[in-house]
């Protein structure tokens, strides 16, 4: 049964480094998110173990069977393709029985898997259309429908969403996580969506130049973000520059500039080291009148933005750091531009890391 | 404001509703009155000599079994040309090794060897003594339908390779891989989805490689011995008549006939093509696992790259370039001496090797003058869709028309019309129709790969359309103009058919070559071979220039 192990894989293309000797554990029955900006090699990823493409080195096993030497059509896969590589001159039926038949079941027992599926992506009134007749929506659940008749337990999908519009994009991310389950299918998702990997995973693994640089839930990675890059690529993160001082009951003493000195989650970076200090921008409080103690740093709003269900503030803060806060609009006060304000954050909630050798703006730099 | 010269009055002249229309109204007029309706006038113009071919039995029957023999040739050769041509388009378009390069370079070698050259040298390859045939006690294969069949293939294939490989890249991997994953054996891919998906292009080479076999005359001529097909018996109509075994009436009567059978036939076939070809479906519903499976592994692979190789290069490229052998030869004797010195023969020579590039040039500026707004139209359907498409229909006619049928009623037409047309003029017009065709067929393609929206883009840019076509469509379509006149002086320069019926006092270098090859006892051995030598020798330079310009993104 097929869990999905690659073990130091490196790609490249001429000079470009697709894959940087890469290793990664998916687990059976498991619904997995590669996430990267584009270009981060999540592609060539899928397509290596669809056996598309062939490693320079390491080794990729589908169940336990080492299948580096395996052509694609033996590995026994689902694979959903980002422009949907639907076969223009076959019609919807056609394409989606076309696993079944070259697979060499029988026409009847073809029939039947095309119906099971057809009835699965609800289009079976329109399984005489040919590609170019049917609207994106549909051509991406044909094809979805078509990696799933073959019978493989293995479904991988190459941002499948990706040519949609937003509203279709919101419904069939769910409809499709909910095929995978109810088939217990192990699925791999790329995307380079944050909101839609957080949205549909079980785990995710974030990319980025060739590179897997954290592994975890969606939780996990929200809450416990391992470097300065995934706090700012998943969700959204303030970052104010200081140094780390002592650690004490209370947490990691973190100097911000201007002396400002604040308590930030325990960490090891040795004291005297120049850090960067994460903060999402819901986890601020902003009160018109100081009713913290511990890490209240006083400012004024230069700037608010009503999103619908939040409003957005942009606080000075007293060292003229600037931070993004977002509220509840409907639930919590407004504050004005202009105001004086209070700004506390629990420590427990805020990272500290190490300052970047190469600067935050390249750090955090999508290419 | 921008500087207000030619360029900007022409620019503003472009805006202009009447103009554009006006221009395209032209090239819509030259179509017809050029291309079109010349060939189809002058058999029109001449139909009274039908009658007096019906009187004779002989030649009535003759030309019958003649035409019949052009189509069973064309059929055949065009069939195995498509099918030993895909495997070699196959790994030229797939190989990633860097040695590809030089077998497609070399594929196209039997296309810019003029016809009868080609004729010429497959001649000596497979039949005389100085060929093939020397390891053996006698020829190998004797002049006749079986050396016209290996002729017609040699020059169809590199024509259907080079379609095919365009095509192929042209084709999105994407459905492949896709077939792929869903569990089919590359053999299994390629039958079912690739060669499905490119499945026009398979019917435009085999178009193409019918066309020519039908119309093709001058090599067709030197190889076919004894053997008449339609273009053969039209050329030994013509010798009969200067020899004064028939009358002039007979002789029109029998060349009309035959034309007119070889062009009702072969539009006849051409439109069951488009008619049956869409809908022609490559059997992609059966599929046998387990033999095919077998078909799509290294060793199976192997062995079909190395047949495909194998006759690439006995069957097409070495009979090809036998006639060189003679010409290297021929270089140490005094052979060489008077040829460059221009004395006897050599004079006419040279004239028809100039007279043959200086039209093969002119022909090119004109197609390019005239045929490029109607590619435009065509490719961007500017007076409606089905305008269009009957368009895109009717400039094939040249192509289908054989091209001796075509030379002979072009004369009629232009004869009978404009009674004192001197014969360059005619050269001109012929080489034009034949050609045209290729030039237009090509260029709308490529203008139809441009993407619209990039010259809406400009458009809202500011531009006017004359920019637009000056700054977006010329620079991204430079190298298909650029393959496309190549394309078009290649055929100029090898067309012997059409220029044999056309003339009588002029002689291209292929006309001469054809009367040293067909007189074998007033000409030498390596005066034959320096001949076609020096003919492929230049034409080969002028290519090489061209190529050099276009470097490596020109495919043509
Ligand atoms: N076939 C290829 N040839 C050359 N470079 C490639 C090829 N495929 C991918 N690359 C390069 O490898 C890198 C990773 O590409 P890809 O895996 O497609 O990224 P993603 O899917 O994350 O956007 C990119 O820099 C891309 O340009
Ligand atoms: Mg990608």
């Amino acid at each position: 049964m097929p869990d999905v192990r690659v073990v130091n894989v490196s790609k490249r293309f001429g000079k470009v480094v697709a894959l940087d000797n890469v290793s990664l554990h998916i687990k059976e029955h498991e619904y997995f998110s590669l996430l990267g900006p584009s270009g981060c090699g999540k592609t060539t990823l899928l397509r290596l173990i669809a056996g598309l493409i062939r490693p320079d080195q390491g080794e990729i096993y589908i169940g336990n069977r080492l299948v580096n030497d395996v052509p694609p059509e033996e590995r026994d896969i689902g694979f959903v393709f980002q422009t949907f590589a639907l076969f223009p001159h076959m019609n919807a039926w056609n394409n989606v029985t076309y696993g079944p038949r070259v697979k060499g079941f029988d026409m009847v027992k073809a029939e039947t898997i095309g119906h099971e599926v057809l009835e699965m992506v609800k289009l079976h009134e329109r399984l005489d259309a040919f590609p170019n007749e049917l609207s994106g929506g549909m051509m991406q659940r044909i094809a979805v429908a078509r990696a799933l008749a073959a019978g493989a337990k293995l479904l991988l999908l190459d941002e499948p969403l990706g040519q949609l519009d937003a509203k279709v994009r919101a419904d069939l991310r769910y409809e499709i996580r909910r095929m995978a389950k109810d088939l217990e299918l192990t699925a791999i998702h790329v995307t380079h969506d944050q909101s839609e990997a957080m949205a549909i995973s079980d785990r995710i693994a974030v990319m980025r130049k060739g590179k897997i640089i954290q592994v975890g839930t969606p939780n996990e990675l929200y809450m416990e973000p391992a470097s300065i890059f995934v706090a700012h690529f998943i969700g959204e993160s303030n970052f104010l520059e200081g140094y780390a001082l002592n650690s004490d009951n209370e947490g990691m003493l973190v100097e911000l500039r201007k002396n400002v000195k604040v308590h930030a989650k325990r960490n090891n970076i040795n004291s005297g080291q120049k850090v960067v200090l994460a903060v999402r921008p819901e986890i601020f409080s902003v009160e018109k009148e100081k009713k913290e103690e511990e890490n209240v740093i006083p400012g004024v709003v230069e700037r608010t933005t009503f999103e619908g269900t939040t409003i957005r503030y942009e606080v000075k803060l007293i060292n003229q750091d600037l931070v993004v806060i977002v509220k509840p609009s409907m639930t919590e006060k407004w504050l004005k531009v202009g105001e004086q304000v209070f700004v506390s954050f629990p420590p427990e909630k805020a990272h500290v890391f190490l300052y970047p050798e190469r600067g935050l703006k390249d750090e955090i730099s999508v290419e | 404001m921008p500087k207000q010269g030619a360029i900007g009055a022409l620019g503003n002249l472009s805006s202009k509703r009447s103009a554009k229309y006006g221009m395209y109204l032209t090239a819509v007029i030259v179509l017809f009155a050029l291309i079109i309706l010349p060939p189809i006038l002058g058999i029109a113009l001449k139909w009274g000599s039908i009658a007096y071919v019906l009187g004779r039995r002989d030649l009535l029957s003759r030309s019958l079994i003649a035409v019949q023999n052009s189509f069973t040739i064309a059929l055949l050769v065009s069939a195995l040309g498509v099918i030993a041509g895909i495997p070699l388009a196959w790994v030229i378009a797939r190989s990633k090794s860097k040695w590809i390069k030089i077998v497609d370079t070399l594929a196209d070698i039997p296309f810019i060897v003029p016809t009868s050259v080609l004729g010429y040298s497959l001649l000596l390859f497979w039949s005389l003594p100085e060929g093939l045939s020397s390891l053996f006690e006698s020829s190998i294969v004797s002049p006749g339908w079986l050396l016209i069949m290996l002729l017609h293939f040699t020059f169809s294939y590199p024509v259907i390779v080079r379609v095919v490989v365009g095509a192929l890249l042209d084709y999105k991997r994407e459905y492949e891989n896709a077939a792929r994953t869903l569990g089919a054996p590359p053999f299994v891919a390629a039958r079912t989805v690739t060669f499905s998906v490119i499945k026009p292009s398979l019917i435009a080479a085999f178009i193409l490689a019918f066309a020519r076999s039908i119309s093709e005359t001058g090599a067709t001529f030197i190889v076919a011995g004894a053997f008449e097909n339609g273009p053969v018996f039209i050329q030994h109509m013509k010798e009969s008549l200067s020899q004064g075994a028939i009358t002039q009436a007979e002789y029109d009567g029998a060349t009309v006939f035959t034309s007119f059978m070889l062009i009702i036939v072969a539009l006849l076939i051409f439109l069951v093509i488009r008619i049956v070809g869409p809908k022609l479906k490559l059997p992609v519903k059966k599929i046998y696992p387990a033999v095919e499976g077998k078909l799509s592994y290294t060793k199976a692979c192997l062995s079909r790259n190395i047949v495909t190789l194998l006759v690439f290069f006995l069957i097409v490229l070495v009979p090809s370039l036998f006639v060189a052998r003679t010409a290297f030869s021929a270089i140490l004797t005094d052979t060489f001496a008077e040829s460059v010195s221009g004395s006897g023969i050599w004079g006419e020579y040279w004239q028809s090797l100039a007279l043959s590039y200086i039209l093969a040039g002119v022909v090119t500026l004109l197609n390019v003058l005239i045929g490029l707004p109607m590619a435009i139209l065509i490719a961007r359907k500017r007076l409606g869709s089905l305008f269009s498409a009957v368009l895109d229909l009717l400039v094939n006619v040249p192509l289908v028309v054989p091209s001796i049928a075509l030379g002979v009623s072009l004369r009629g037409f232009w004869k009978e019309t404009v009674a004192f047309a001197p014969e360059m003029l005619l050269l001109i017009f012929a080489h034009l129709a034949i050609t045209y065709p290729y030039f237009v067929k090509s260029m709308s393609a490529a203008v139809e790969r441009i993407s619209i929206d990039m010259e809406d883009a400009s458009r809202t840019l500011g531009a006017k359309p004359l920019i637009v076509f000056k700054t977006i469509v010329l620079p991204l379509t430079k190298y298909s103009i650029l393959s496309g006149a190549i394309m078009v002086f290649t055929r100029s320069v090898s067309e012997t058919g059409a220029t044999i019926a056309v003339v009588s006092t002029l002689k291209t270098a292929p006309v001469v070559l054809v009367d040293w090859v067909t007189h074998p006892s007033q000409f030498t051995a390596s005066q034959r071979g320096l001949g076609s030598g020096f003919l492929m020798f230049f034409s080969f330079l002028i290519l090489l220039a061209l190529r050099l310009a276009i470097r490596e993104k020109g495919r043509y």
